[in-house]
């Protein structure tokens, strides 16, 4: 196992700045790009979190005034889109690319070149979607980013009612994005495949990165349906093509069940990366083993499989027969069993444990119970005729939301305060990350909570605005005083970050009292990771080196 | 952990019990205090609530649901539960001493248990999912049912009785359905344009309106009243403001409206100068009223306007003042609306609302 001495290169380096900028803009290290990836996400999260917070103060009172129609219906749009595209998959990218190659103990990704392509096409697809803000031409004229919402349903994406540019920088852009995603999936699959260090079985391979194999290889399969639904659409607008136009025959259930073969699908992308982040924080701050690997493991490669084969329940109103709604009703559930048997197995982890309340593991904590209840809503969504009255409305938006914030945020923010230390070299401080959680934890309830019951109570989801006298007042009013709440948790973790890398304390190369082989380097690790590759006898590498009397290689 | 299966167990025995014979459905309704108290007791229309059904697909709904929402409410405090005891019961204390816990690396006996519960759970809520669904789609349509055609429009409702010839906009008429006299209203949704969603929660679940698709759903409201609704399909710039409501009336008052929307509009002699000026100016190509040279049909149908509650789908309520505004200005009150700011001069605007307003 190599403690070095090694000068880190790069981060709290003096070295001039311009070469300090070149050395980042031509690196094609995985732990730099890394950082890229998450300091983007976080970028796209600031941008997008604020637009959710300028939808909320319009929603905050019946009939207000403050957002016109097609300003509104452009933040929720942008919103969706960067959210899903722009945070979460790019969050999903650098973690795997930082943390993938340090845990099976290899120098870098497979494809390093790939692998700052990747980003930067990503990069771009960010930046031309944002662009439409200045050159999109729409409905209302000039400077008009997209205002179909993130699924883009058709029709209403055809040129007869989206008129000018607007929705062309949502297909390209995205489909930018795509190329991205897909190419770092494949690094992803073929450096675990095939640059684990000596002793590296995938039986003894960290959860973290089993996960990212799972979800790099759905990457794979669900983003084809997707860029072919986007290149129909370009055909339909541009070159006369019928595919989705409804008054020349096209069908426009065909885009749904397109788009949604990719997007529910997309929605466990999203969330397992999560799933990777809570399995390795939840033992390490519980002091056990994660309980039941190999179940483990089955559930989440089980998760992959099912949902790949659920999609059309997005689309339980569209008239389907009563044998699809029955089979998609059906299949939906079964998804509940491996997600259930994975929060099982957490609680199994943390059973009989130690537990230390430190800020990755509070927000783990966070995760657990709000995942618990986005699990329940979402197999209530997968009860066909409730879904019938709630899809479409506030009771999914708080869902989804309860998923991607309640679930995935707070992983990915544990996940941060957990690897900030080994990425940087220094601690990000623990008060502050206290009011993190505790400030982003009331928010979200508030804010989220109560849309489950608007959504009970009739609101549909993407109205600007709503009248007075139909119960949604005190709801709606409630859900955004929320947001300020969260935003000032936000704000502490943007303090929290910029304070440290000016003067946080020194982490220390295993600040954690952790197991798997990223701790066995200096915090931050250099270029080439480990100075001598390790060798591994089991799952918790670090764990047989600090317990030579009860190593785990003996179990195993 | 054993524990868990017999609580589970029990508690959904007890459920499917009240799940099937609906006894009382009542018993459960605690679950959903929290909805109830943020419901004003006293309001002007009903609350869209989907927990308060007036007729039969939302019963099913609301049946199927009031199960799901226990073994929801079950698993969540079995779980939560053991989530706050792990906390509280393993917290690292001060007085531990450095020592790690004992290493624990999985039981398979307990992966089983809880794999097959939630595969009960899921086969119980898949019978009673499948139930539901049946009972809401599968629905044959008596004969002497009222047949209707909802067409969606961007962002109105075009509504027609084909076998009654009448058409009219954004309020659905239907007869109450009482024991002695059972009544089923049929609806055909289509779309003129993109895709719309018809969602009014107290009578049934949403179905969409997609063009080039007919569908279809059932409605049987047991009491009269006006039920709101909503557009629940993202279409387009003011998707916000495609209200719909349904208007629930008795036997005889539901003859009563149809029959007085079936004649053609009036035709006061003396309000022939605001006719002939209405007749001359651009509106007879967006709309119709009946007996006259109007028969546009992009617009909504006007021949009865007046005999509706509201203006612009639910946006204004229906005023001859609110009615001089939307036609001086429909881009004021309803911002990226397909009807265009005419210009009418204001000799022209009051002959206009003067025509309109007569349009009883």
């Amino acid at each position: 196992m190599a403690a070095t001495t090694h000068i880190p290169v790069g981060l709290g380096e003096t070295e001039a700045m311009p070469s300090k900028l070149h050395g980042w803009l031509v690196t094609v290290d995985h732990k730099r790009l890394g950082i890229m990836y998450i300091g983007t996400a976080l970028f796209f999260f600031a941008v997008a979190g604020t637009m959710a917070a300028l939808m909320r103060l319009q929603l905050a009172y019946p009939n207000s005034t403050f957002l016109a129609p097609e300003v509104f219906n452009r933040l929720f749009t942008m919103h969706g889109t960067s959210m899903v595209f722009l945070v979460g998959m790019p969050f999903f990218a650098g973690l795997a690319n930082y943390l993938t190659p340090l845990m099976i103990g290899s120098r870098d990704m497979a494809f390093p070149r790939l692998n700052a392509f990747g980003y930067w096409i990503f990069l771009m697809g960010g930046i031309l979607l944002y662009f439409s803000y200045i050159a999109g031409e729409g409905l209302a004229g000039h400077g008009t980013a997209p205002d179909v919402g993130w699924f883009a349903y058709a029709p209403l994406t055809e040129r007869a009612f989206s008129r000018g540019t607007s929705t062309d920088y949502w297909i390209l852009s995205i489909m930018l994005t795509g190329i991205g995603t897909t190419a770092s999936a494949i690094n992803v699959i073929a450096t675990v495949i095939s640059m684990r260090c000596k002793g590296m079985t995938l039986a003894r391979m960290p959860l973290f990165v089993w996960l990212m194999l799972v979800v790099s290889s759905m990457v794979v399969f669900i983003m084809p349906p997707l860029t072919a639904a986007q290149i129909m659409l370009l055909l339909d607008r541009y070159l006369g093509a019928h595919f989705f136009d409804t008054q020349a025959g096209g069908s426009a259930v065909l885009w749904q069940h397109f788009f949604w073969l990719f997007g529910h699908p997309e929605v466990y992308v999203l969330m397992l990366p999560g799933f990777a982040c809570a399995s390795e924080i939840i033992p390490v701050f519980s002091r056990k083993p994660i309980f039941g690997r190999a179940a483990m493991i089955g559930a989440t490669i089980a998760i992959g499989m099912v949902s790949s084969g659920v999609w059309a329940h997005h689309m339980f109103t569209i008239g389907m027969s009563t044998a699809s709604n029955i089979y998609f009703a059906v299949a939906s559930m079964v998804v509940g069993i491996p997600t259930g048997i994975k929060i099982f197995n957490w609680l199994g982890t943390m059973y009989g444990g130690k537990i230390r309340f430190d800020t990755p593991m509070l927000f783990c904590i966070g995760f657990l119970f709000q995942f618990l209840i986005a699990g329940l809503t979402g197999v209530m969504l997968a009860v066909a005729p409730f879904d019938w009255q709630v899809t479409d409305s506030y009771f999914v938006v708080a869902h989804f939301h309860y998923v991607l914030i309640g679930g995935l945020m707070f992983t990915l923010f544990g996940s941060l305060y957990y690897w900030f230390p080994k990425a940087t070299g220094k601690m990000l401080n623990e008060t502050l990350g206290k009011w993190h959680f505790w400030l982003l934890a009331i928010g979200f309830h508030l804010t989220f909570d109560t849309q489950h019951f608007a959504g009970m109570l009739g609101m549909p989801r993407r109205i600007y605005t709503y009248p007075p006298g139909r119960g949604w007042e005190t709801l709606n009013l409630i859900s955004s005083i929320g947001v300020i709440f969260q935003a000032a948790g936000v704000a502490c973790l943007i303090w929290n970050i910029f304070r440290t890398l000016r003067k946080g304390e020194p982490a220390g190369n295993d600040p954690w009292d952790a197991w798997t082989l990223e701790w066995a380097t200096t915090s931050p690790p250099p270029e080439y990771n480990f100075a001598v590759l390790p060798q591994v006898r089991s799952s918790r590498p670090l764990w047989d080196l600090k317990h030579p009397e009860d190593p785990d290689w003996r179990y195993e | 952990m054993a524990f868990q299966l017999p609580a589970n167990k029990k508690m959904q025995v007890r459920i499917i019990k009240n799940g099937i014979t609906m006894d009382s459905p009542g018993k459960l309704t605690c679950l959903l205090i929290a909805t109830a108290i943020f419901v004003p007791a006293q309001s002007v229309y009903p609350i869209a609530n989907m927990f308060k059904p007036e007729a039969t697909p939302a019963d099913s709904i609301f049946n199927v649901s009031m199960l799901m929402l226990a073994i929801c409410a079950a698993i969540f405090l079995v779980v939560g539960g053991l989530l706050a005891f792990t906390i509280v019961r393993f917290r690292r204390r001060k007085t531990d001493n450095s020592n790690e816990p004992v290493q624990v690396y999985g039981s398979n006996r307990i992966e089983i248990a809880w794999t097959v519960i939630p595969v009960l759970i899921v086969i119980v809520l898949s019978m009673a999912t499948a139930r539901a669904v049946v009972e809401v789609q599968n629905k044959r349509m008596p004969p002497d049912a009222l047949k209707v055609t909802v067409v969606g429009h961007q962002w109105w409702w075009e509504i027609r009785y084909p076998e009654l010839g009448i058409v009219t906009a954004n309020e659905l008429h239907v007869p109450q359905s009482s024991v002695a006299k059972l009544a089923h209203t049929f609806l055909k949704l289509q779309s003129a344009d993109v895709a719309h969603s018809f969602w009014v929660p107290q009578l049934s679940g949403k179905m969409d309106l997609i063009p080039g698709i007919t569908n279809s759903m059932w409605l049987d409201p047991r009491r009269t009243g006006i039920y709101l609704g909503n557009c629940a399909e993202y279409c387009g710039t003011q998707h916000a403001n495609m209200l719909i409501r349904v208007i629930v009336d008795t036997p005889e008052d539901f003859e009563k409206w149809a029959a007085a929307q079936k004649v053609n509009a009036s035709a006061d002699p003396q309000l022939e100068a605001a006719r002939s000026a209405f007749m001359a100016l651009n509106c007879i190509n967006c709309h119709t009223v009946s007996g006259t040279a109007a028969k546009g049909t992009f617009g909504p149908d006007l021949s009865h306007l007046m005999s509706r509650t509201t203006l612009a789908a639910g946006v204004l309520p229906n005023t001859a003042e609110n009615v001089r505004a939307w036609v001086k200005d429909p881009q004021a009150i309803k911002r990226g609306n397909l009807m265009p700011n005419m210009q009418l001069n204001p000799r022209e605007l009051d002959e206009v609302v003067t025509y309109l307003a007569s349009l009883k």
